[in-house]
């Protein structure tokens, strides 16, 4: 009824392959980001901001990286706590030394880093396939991190080995550091992940993310259709490893403040990986999803007996949100193996039918 | 449907739960919230210390009616000591304007400490914690009495030259390192390398990675490098490896000296006999044969309002959480008998009262902790007091005192201390205060 689709004519090629071909589509994406970028910001507390949504960001961001890398070219990774180390050292290391460059500037300088790193760890990618692939880009995590807490150079020789984020400002306004304001950190955080969300889209929708897909679904077709698998997936890993690395920067400089290397550790790996797999490999939204399901169905569980006035032991109440939460995902996995996305995509189905379902 | 009907359910019940921060009108009790790791791989650790904490707390309720007649409200906070737990636990507590926090991890220590000046919270890292902090002119929201791990290096060195007769007999010595690999454990690595080079022992760092269960090539190291003392700062799982692991390969115990966060009951348990000589740094003693214990068991245990057994007080943990309490407790009554309040101290007044907190042997037996702790007395420049160490054994049942107290070495630790200050102030952009003028 709402979700009705009749009267939209497409007299053009464009129209019909933009992103929301239904006009319903656009008006509720646009108006999303108006809110995203309006509502928290004027509303929100800091609690909201500064504690669930910048983290919720920043993971999405993370998780968009790797789900090019393994949603769409089909590369199974589990570098990306590595990777995203990279883009966190790489910007201390940056604006520490050239203190008068754009923050900005200096978070997507160090995606370029991570991008190069990531790069030549995708090298081994021509060989081997899969579980051994996902092996292999283990060696990339535990390195990274290795060199980072052995080498005192990229902490600029700090006896703790901690980074801290100095403050900086983007247009007059302190964006990092202590005194930056959570709604300030939001707004940063939401820019670039709208700007890279949008990338992302329009880069799977193309040439490149037809050619990763290829390679995903059958990399011996692929081949001899004329996609170059050592281009093809050596590019997805210098892109993922990008959006890892921006990531990784903002999780330093616009969530934690400072960070060791135990921030980067493997647990943050695997915690990306389950937000591409729970969200739903392949799908941009997914991502989304999965940041959203991985980091507020936690923070959800040890909100709730709160709001209900029940006084749970806090040890108690951890375990049963590690219960809970995993209890979920087994249960999202099994009534739908294709993730969040998938199960936005039927409903969505069913919405443009409703209500006179055929 | 269905998953659509749970999905719905789901979404409908997160409004619900919403979260409500900021309605929070206290003004007839001091609120302070716990971060606490009662769950995950440091909870053999953090249990006992959280049961302190909150025993201590109940305790000046029960016993002497709150803080100057306000009593104390706490609420604990799960962090599993991860940093990104306890940056969630602190936004979301802080909204309940808590005086003071307790972080209990270095970790979230370093997370919080930009944040202390801005929020107006005094971040209390009771021993652990950034070193550098210790300079008050640098950092006014951070204390870290009664010592810190520079300190504690130094008082390590200094009782292994007591041992050996002299501090001329360092000479040549072997002394190992062996530390977690993480902020925490790296602390103690500049105060032992320039005592190595004035003293000429040769110092061994040897890092064992998170969360410490491999600590094969480490010891295969140490039985080369067949060292005469070996430091060890691990905590959980690392220590209980690192003392069984001394124990298999027929290191004499008691040339082992663990800092104060690898010594505990948890940590020797794991090797058995085998274990008997362990030595640790501590600044409290362990044992629950102090006053305070008797006070404990008769306010809040007999009342059924104890946090754990009866027979698991006295416990080392146990008792540095009922230690970091008093400590916190003291503070806030500086301020409020200063500023003559009879309602929770501001944020400004709390502050007052941990820097001019003066904890007199007089004090320490009126609330019953006389020979449970040193006196000790904070000032503007010095966070860390002039607190020191002693060094605990364990005889294969309990942890007992075996040493004197230890002054560290004050002249080689402070300069570096400053010196460290400077850059960490520098780097978060602060500027020097001038003790001088507060009163």
């Amino acid at each position: 009824m709402i979700y009705r689709e009749a009267g939209q004519f497409k007299t053009t090629y464009a129209a019909d392959q933009a992103i929301f071909p239904i006009a319903q589509d656009r008006v509720v994406v646009a108006l999303a980001i108006a809110a995203a970028f309006l509502v928290p910001p004027l509303a929100g507390s800091e609690y909201w901001l500064q504690a669930v949504l910048i983290p919720l960001l920043i993971y999405s961001l993370a998780a968009i990286g790797l789900n090019l890398l393994t949603g769409y070219a089909g590369q199974l990774s589990l570098g990306t706590g590595g990777f995203m180390a990279v883009g966190a050292y790489a910007a201390f290391k940056i604006t520490t030394a050239f203190p008068q460059v754009n923050i900005i500037v200096v978070f997507l300088v160090s995606g370029l880093f991570a991008a190069g790193v990531g790069l030549l760890f995708g090298i081994p990618s021509l060989r081997i396939k899969g579980f051994y692939l996902a092996v292999a880009t283990l060696a990339a995590q535990f390195f990274l991190v290795w060199l980072f807490n052995k080498v005192a150079w990229f902490s600029n020789y700090a006896s703790s080995g901690t980074i801290t984020a100095p403050p900086r400002t983007v247009f007059g306004v302190m964006v990092t550091g202590p005194e930056a304001t959570a709604p300030a950190r939001y707004v940063v955080a939401l820019t670039l992940v709208v700007l890279f969300a949008l990338a992302a889209k329009n880069l799977v929708r193309g040439r490149i993310g037809r050619s990763w897909m290829a390679i995903r679904d059958r990399d011996i077709a692929a081949e001899i259709i004329g996609v170059r698998p050592l281009r093809t997936k050596l590019l997805a890993f210098g892109i993922s490893s990008f959006y890892c690395g921006v990531a990784g920067a903002e999780l330093v400089f616009l969530y934690l403040g400072s960070a060791e290397t135990l921030a980067f550790d493997i647990t943050i790996s695997f915690l990306i990986l389950f937000m591409v797999i729970i969200g739903g490999l392949g799908s941009i939204l997914g991502s989304f999803l999965g940041a959203a399901f991985i980091v507020l169905v936690p923070i959800f569980l040890t909100n709730a007996p709160h709001a209900l006035g029940l006084s749970v032991p806090v040890a108690l109440q951890k375990q049963v949100e590690l219960m809970i939460f995993g209890g979920l995902i087994l249960f999202f996995l099994i009534v739908e193996p294709h993730g969040l996305a998938r199960l936005w995509q039927i409903a969505k189905e069913k919405l443009r039918l409703w209500p006179f379902p055929h | 449907m269905k998953v659509r009907g749970f999905l719905i359910g789901l979404l409908a019940m997160t409004v619900a739960a919403w979260p409500v921060a900021g309605a929070w009108a206290q003004d007839k009790t001091i609120f302070i919230p716990l971060f606490v790791y009662r769950t995950g791989p440091y909870a053999p650790s953090g249990i006992p210390n959280a049961n302190g904490f909150q025993d201590y707390f109940n305790l000046v309720n029960e016993r002497d009616g709150g803080v100057n007649g306000v009593k104390l409200v706490i609420e604990e906070c799960e962090t599993q000591y991860k940093t990104d737990l306890g940056v969630e636990c602190y936004e979301r507590l802080k909204g309940k304007k808590p005086p003071l926090v307790n972080p209990y991890s270095t970790g979230i220590t370093y997370q919080l400490i930009p944040k202390a000046p801005v929020d107006k919270i005094v971040v209390h890292s009771m021993g652990y914690g950034m070193t550098a902090s210790a300079d008050g002119r640098w950092f006014p929201w951070v204390f870290n009495f009664p010592m810190t791990y520079w300190s504690q290096a130094s008082a390590f060195v200094k009782y292994v030259a007591s041992q050996e007769g002299g501090m001329d007999k360092l000479k040549g010595k072997k002394i190992v390192h062996i530390f977690h690999n993480s902020p925490y454990g790296k602390e103690a690595n500049p105060t032992l390398e320039t005592l190595a080079k004035q003293h000429g022992f040769e110092l061994t760092l040897l890092a064992v990675d998170h969360p410490g269960q491999e600590q094969g090539a480490t010891w295969l190291q140490v039985r080369r490098i067949n060292p005469d003392w070996i430091y060890l700062s691990g905590w959980g799982v690392m220590n209980q490896v690192a003392v069984k692991e001394a124990a298999s390969k027929g290191f004499k115990m008691d040339h082992m000296v663990g800092n104060w966060w690898s010594g505990s009951e948890s940590d020797v348990v794991a090797a058995a006999d085998g274990a008997r000589g362990f030595k640790s740094m501590t600044f409290h003693a362990p044992g629950a044969g102090f006053k305070v214990h008797q006070d404990l068991v008769k306010h809040v245990y007999d009342k059924g309002k104890g946090a754990t057994k009866k027979d698991l007080l006295g416990e080392v943990y146990h008792n540095r959480g009922m230690i970091n309490a008093m400590l916190n407790v003291e503070a806030l009554r500086t301020a409020m008998l200063k500023f003559k309040l009879k309602t929770p101290p501001a944020s400004e007044q709390a502050r007052w009262g941990f820097e001019n907190l003066n904890l007199t042997e007089q004090r320490l037996e009126q609330i019953g902790m006389k020979g449970m702790m040193r006196p000790l007395k904070v000032t503007c420049e010095n966070h860390e007091s002039n607190g020191m160490a002693a060094v605990q054994q364990w005889d294969g049942k309990q942890w007992k005192i075996v040493s004197d107290w230890i002054e560290p070495i004050r002249d080689v630790v402070r300069p570096k201390l400053e010196a460290a200050a400077v850059e960490e102030a520098k780097k978060l952009g602060y500027t020097v205060r001038d003790c001088s003028k507060e009163k």
